[in-house]
């Protein structure tokens, strides 16, 4: 039997809210785009555009750097 | 040379004590002006809690400055920043034109207003 299909189709929340800048000071913001592990999520499960998802990782690695997110974790969320 | 948008974020040791962390602000702050910058805003974070240890510290003070500048300002300002003990961290980004307005928004409160517009709504039904 087949599985049934998930019709919700992704989007990328930058584009449908306008959101124009990824903030690396808003960490809590920057948690959604992670696992629990602290790894950042690849484009295909968020469906973050390819020119906002350069911006997260970026915003990520800023994040990381200033301490206001783990380079690694064992449970963020 | 071009005026850029800049903000520079670092931490302070926490060892300090209230007067040295503001006499800390306040020396970065000096270097900026004498490099006639200028300081657009300036935002304390206060202690927070680090989410790795550095130096062996695991909380910080945590300082914003936002501010327009040209030349080697970066360069002398981090110069500082390295020569300077206290400083555990520090950042500095050149802004663009979204982040300029989106630092503007934050500023005056526009974030989340709608948001809270909402809920003021709900609570008024």
């Amino acid at each position: 039997m087949n599985k049934p299909v998930d019709t919700r189709k992704k989007y990328c929340r930058f584009k449908k809210n306008g959101i124009k800048y990824v903030d690396y000071k808003d960490p809590n913001f920057l948690l959604k785009f992670v696992n629990e592990q602290g790894r950042v999520l690849p484009r295909r499960l968020t469906g973050t555009s390819l020119k906002f998802q350069r911006k997260v990782t970026q915003a990520v690695a800023k994040a990381r750097h200033l301490a206001l997110m783990p380079y690694i974790a064992d449970a963020l969320k | 040379m071009e005026v850029r948008n800049y903000e520079t974020v670092f931490i302070v040791t926490p060892v300090l004590n209230e007067g040295q962390v503001q006499e800390t602000v306040e020396k970065f702050t000096q270097v900026l002006k004498e490099n006639s910058a200028d300081i657009l805003s300036t935002e304390a974070w206060g202690l927070r809690k680090l989410a790795y240890p550095i130096q062996k510290k695991t909380t910080g003070y945590y300082f914003c400055l936002e501010f327009t500048g040209s030349g080697n300002i970066v360069d002398v300002l981090e110069l500082a920043y390295r020569r300077d003990e206290r400083i555990i961290r520090f950042l500095t980004t050149v802004l663009d034109k979204h982040a300029v307005d989106y630092n503007r928004r934050r500023r005056n409160g526009e974030m989340n207003q709608q948001k809270a517009a909402k809920e003021t709504e709900a609570v008024a039904q």
